[in-house]
């Protein structure tokens, strides 16, 4: 079954968009985003896996030696950032939805008034 | 839409999904093979300018104006964090010694590890970001060690001195300072990877502090008017 870690990626996704679904809560939304987006960490890195390969650091092996693919590994720590900085902005407007709405409950938030 | 309508159509949406990936899933190179093109052609360009660190060539190098945008998303995103957290009119800010945690709520093996762990995370944080080019690490990670490396002394129960070592206007210049400098080195000098690194850790560093510090803000001195 050669193809399941890229069904994992797929589940962890689903499991991140149930969440977001059923929630009543939106730092726990948020939270879901979260784990949604993982999945595209593990994703691109299976993707990049190669079998008896090492990490693309070439300070102690010499050249020549197979390495995973550094290219996806560059795009999930970019993903990890921006993943990341999002995290912190939608936590930013929640507090503020808190704030002046009084309740982080999204059925409760229907209406756009300020 | 009832909860049960929306279930409905998570469920037909997400059965189309898992589909739909499962199939595309099956026609990707299988879980470990040897077909790896990018990665392949990254390797020679890399050590062709001397970076062993790949990850840290592609990012800083091979790929550099990618990261111009991702640093920018960086810095939007905590600006905007920065300014929606920021205090509004019906609020007022309390000062800071009021709310403090004095010394006496934290235990002192907390105290005193957060104060030993303070110089060691610190120097960590400069070390990861120093040796990027050279070994796992860079300006990203090291930046997150050193922007969270400041708060142990909060964890340590003193919210007044962690006001006193990250003044916030210092910290904001440095951000722009940092990301204004990203800009320059991405454009004209992309390669440079060891300055690279210093300004993204220092940019990385700054965002963490900022946001952290609004987020402070608001959970221990904003108090509501009734």
């Amino acid at each position: 079954m050669s193809h399941l870690p890229y069904f994992v990626a797929g589940w962890i996704l689903l499991a991140g968009v149930y969440g977001l679904v059923t929630t009543r809560n939106l730092v726990h939304a948020v939270v879901c985003l979260s784990v949604a987006q993982s999945s595209t960490y593990v994703l691109l890195l299976t993707i990049g896996f190669r079998k008896k390969a090492t990490a693309p650091v070439f300070s102690d092996i010499k050249p020549g030696r197979h390495v995973v693919d550094a290219v996806v590994q560059a795009m999930t720590l970019t993903d990890i950032v921006v993943g990341a900085t999002v995290t912190a902005l939608l936590l930013a407007l929640t507090v503020q939805v808190a704030k002046r709405r009084g309740t982080v409950d999204p059925d409760e938030l229907r209406s756009l008034e300020p | 839409m009832s909860h049960r309508v929306r279930l409905l159509v998570l469920a037909f949406g997400g059965a189309g999904l898992a589909v739909m990936f499962a199939m595309a899933c099956l026609r990707l190179p299988h879980f470990g093979g040897s077909w790896h093109p990018y990665g392949e052609r990254v390797v020679p360009g890399a050590l062709r300018r001397g970076t062993p660190n790949v990850v840290s060539s592609v990012n800083f190098d091979q790929r550099a104006f990618d990261t111009l945008g991702e640093e920018l998303i960086l810095m939007a995103s905590a600006l905007a964090a920065v300014l929606i957290l920021r205090t509004v009119r019906a609020e007022q800010e309390e000062s800071a010694g009021r709310h403090a945690y004095g010394p006496a709520q934290v235990f002192d093996a907390l105290r005193i590890t957060g104060y030993l762990l303070l110089p060691i995370t610190f120097l960590t944080g400069v070390y990861v970001v120093a040796h990027g080019y050279l070994s796992p690490g860079g300006g990203f990670q090291g930046g997150v060690v050193l922007g969270s490396a400041i708060h142990l002394i909060y964890l340590a129960g003193d919210y007044p001195a962690l006001a006193r070592i990250r003044p916030i206007p210092m910290v904001e210049s440095g951000e722009a300072l940092a990301a204004g400098a990203f800009v320059i080195l991405a454009l004209g000098f992309a390669g440079q990877v060891t300055p690279m690194n210093a300004v993204v850790g220092m940019e990385v560093g700054c965002a963490v502090v900022l946001v952290l510090a609004r987020f402070f803000e608001q959970a221990l001195l904003v108090k509501e008017h009734a």
